[in-house]
């Protein structure tokens, strides 16, 4: 019980970094490796401004979101726009973006440090709540809920938005959007702003979580959300939620019947089969693929 | 249009970010022009800049405290000891520079320090080659320090000194039979000190319910702790660097484990209080120095720091131990301060009176004396009574 609650709770986190990388790759096809950078950057920026502007997190939150979002199209703008058109430009835009990785990496280092930094204690009312013999945080409940409607949000956009339906369109195909009418470029810069303010939100989630934020604490995450966006279908919105579920609660549950030392093994095992069992992964259908 | 999905998953270098390494250097005491021959020059290699910068300065507060009580005592027949500070930028290169200059330039007659064992283990060798003491102060990998030859002393316990002493402590005091253990399997130090753990528990009759391993990346420890609360073990043994200690003791009283947790020698920072606030509360981590201890050399070291504005730890103790280390060895050379005497005179050091308690060299070298229990109590470590 106690570790299906902590399944879903690390699943939820999870899900919510995967759905903005899988966004921005159902869009432009490249993988956005600044992702985990700007994850981090946010949860710094959430940190100072409770920290040492004294903010309540209520509002920390969205403005650290907006931050991500805002270094989302400055990542678009630099990495990856000058890119766009080449031959090669799912590589080059790979590197790129590594790149940009790298940079805001050392930039976080020099502002904030090699050391794991905290949220002030008691910025967060956390009240534990017992559920039988689990117990759950009023913390864990509200970063739960916050992802799951920033997801659910995210899905209503692209259903049932004019923007929704355009950057489904630009994903779908580029050529026959631009010739429809769509401004493909800012419908680009829109996905960046999206993805990497959901990426921002995720960051400032997890550092309230756990307490710990450092220049490195994206790293541990981009390569299970990776694993999450190929679990769940290359692009797919949906499957990025359900797989990013379902590689928490399966981690949490292979440390507990398992062992610790094969967690990640287990759960890249399961990646491994479902690319040899079903390529396009869980819900990565291209009649089906929604962004 | 058929879609190119690339997906190379083996592009992720691994990212080399160097913390700038500073140079520069503080030399410190300087000639005092006494009369030659009379004056033992002490080369200290301290981490004054970089990661390991906290240490250093207390260690060189340490060093000047216990250079001014020994000359004030003036009982090495007129012996005066002097000391040279050069920083050693955490790092093994500056270290290997600093000890050069020690030994052809300064000629010094021991070398205290290096800072970190890492340092250690590159510059310690040359001194070894050129017949130079040193006295290690703060290092306590389990090897490779004074395994590098017979002119290498240390007075720090050693992870598997410190350990296997407070896991009896604490034995004593709470009485556990059973035990659950966490530790991290990706690091030396923190693998070594697991194993210095179970080694302990076994040799107490404490029985091991589970062991569970995390990694250092890792920010969520829900799972294990969850796991290991499940066998309702007596006690949670950690052996996490500091950065993960604070979140598996936050998280584990979160999750509502309320037993005791004793923890390694990472534990052993003040970060670690800083960042586990107030769930730090009743941990327990063993120490080589007791605070609370009222042997006369133990309060002597305290009010001559405080006399100087420094606040003493563990490692301005085991600094100033290292002065009076040296000048015991001094007088039991016959007060002559070559650096053979100096060797010589190391391994007659015999239950020695230091703020670390009795002192003693093991026949490889290493510290001997008795190591202590710290509780976290009110936000501070306190010796636990």
């Amino acid at each position: 019980m106690q570790q299906a609650i902590n399944g879903i709770f690390l699943g939820s986190i999870y899900a919510l970094f995967a759905v903005g990388y899988t966004l921005v790759f159902g869009v432009l096809d490249i993988l956005n490796l600044a992702h985990q950078a700007v994850f981090m950057l946010c949860a710094f920026a959430a940190l100072t401004l409770v920290g040492q502007w004294g903010m309540h997190i209520a509002l920390a939150l969205p403005l650290a979101a907006a931050l991500g979002g805002i270094l989302g199209l400055v990542l678009e703008r630099i990495a990856f726009r000058p890119l766009r058109g080449r031959s090669d430009s799912n590589i080059s835009g790979l590197i790129s973006s590594l790149a940009a990785a790298t940079i805001f990496e050392a930039i976080a280092l020099q502002l904030f440090g090699p050391d794991v930094s905290r949220f002030p204690f008691g910025s967060f009312p956390d009240r534990p709540l017992h559920l039988g013999h689990a117990t759950v945080s009023a913390l864990q409940l509200t970063i739960v809920a916050i992802s799951v409607a920033l997801m659910a949000i995210l899905t209503a956009l692209l259903r049932a938005t004019p923007l929704g339906r355009r950057i489904r369109a630009v994903a779908e195909n580029p050529r026959a959007a631009r010739i429809l009418g769509v401004d493909v470029d800012r419908i680009i810069a829109w996905s960046f702003f999206i993805s990497s303010a959901l990426g921002g939100a995720a960051g400032v989630l997890f550092g309230l979580a756990f307490n710990s934020v450092s220049p490195d604490v994206g790293r541990s995450i981009e390569l299970k959300g990776l694993a999450v966006i190929i679990l769940g279908g290359m692009g797919s919105v949906t499957g990025a939620v359900i797989a990013g579920f379902a590689i928490g609660i399966l981690e949490v549950f292979t440390v507990a019947r398992i062992g610790s030392s094969y967690r990640d093994a287990v759960s890249f095992a399961v990646l491994f089969l479902i690319l040899l069992v079903r390529p396009r992964g869980l819900l990565g259908q291209a009649a089906t693929r929604e962004a | 249009m058929p879609r190119r999905s690339v997906v190379p998953v083996g592009v992720f270098l691994p990212l080399l970010v160097l913390a700038a390494c500073k140079g520069g250097s503080s030399g410190g005491g300087g000639a005092s022009g006494g009369a030659s021959g009379n004056a033992a020059k002490i080369g200290s290699a301290l981490s004054i800049t970089g990661p390991a910068a906290s240490y250093g300065a207390q260690q060189r507060a340490g060093i000047e405290t216990g250079i001014e009580v020994v000359n004030a005592s003036n009982s090495l027949g007129g012996v005066k000891l002097e000391v040279l500070v050069e920083d050693d930028g955490s790092t093994k290169e500056q270290g290997i520079n600093v000890f050069q200059k020690f030994i052809n330039q300064d000629k010094v007659s021991v070398i205290l320090g290096p800072t970190l064992s890492n340092t250690a283990s590159a510059a310690d060798p040359l001194a070894q080659q050129a017949k130079t003491p040193v006295l290690g102060i703060s290092n306590t990998a389990p090897t490779g320090i004074t395994d590098i030859g017979d002119y290498i002393f240390r007075d720090s316990l050693t992870e598997a000194q410190v350990i296997p002493g407070a896991v009896k402590k604490a034995k004593a005091k709470l009485g556990f039979k059973t035990a659950g253990v966490l530790y991290g399997n990706d690091d030396v130090f923190t693998k070594a000190g697991y194993d210095v753990m179970k080694k302990a528990l076994d040799d107490e009759g404490v029985k091991i319910l589970e062991t569970q391993t995390f990694a250092k990346p890792d920010r969520d420890f829900s799972a294990q702790i969850t796991s290991l609360k499940g066998k309702t073990p007596d006690i949670l043994l950690v052996s996490a660097l500091a950065d993960n200690a604070a979140a598996i003791v936050a998280q584990a009283r979160q999750l509502g484990y309320s037993g005791p947790i004793l923890g390694g020698n990472g534990f052993n920072s003040p970060a670690f209080i800083k960042n586990a606030g107030p769930a730090a509360e009743g941990v327990l981590v063993g120490t080589s120095w007791n605070s609370a201890s009222t042997e006369p050399a133990n309060a002597a070291f305290k009010e001559a720091m405080q006399k100087k504005g420094a606040s003493p730890d563990q490692f301005s103790a085991q600094a100033y131990t290292g002065v009076l280390i040296v000048a015991e060895a001094i007088r039991k050379a016959g007060n002559k301060t070559g650096r053979d005497d100096i060797k010589n005179g190391f391994s007659q050091v015999k239950d020695l009176d230091t703020p670390l308690g009795k002192f003693s060299f093991t026949e490889k070298r290493d510290a001997r004396h008795e190591p202590s229990v710290q509780e976290v109590k009110g936000g501070k470590f306190q010796v636990m009574q």
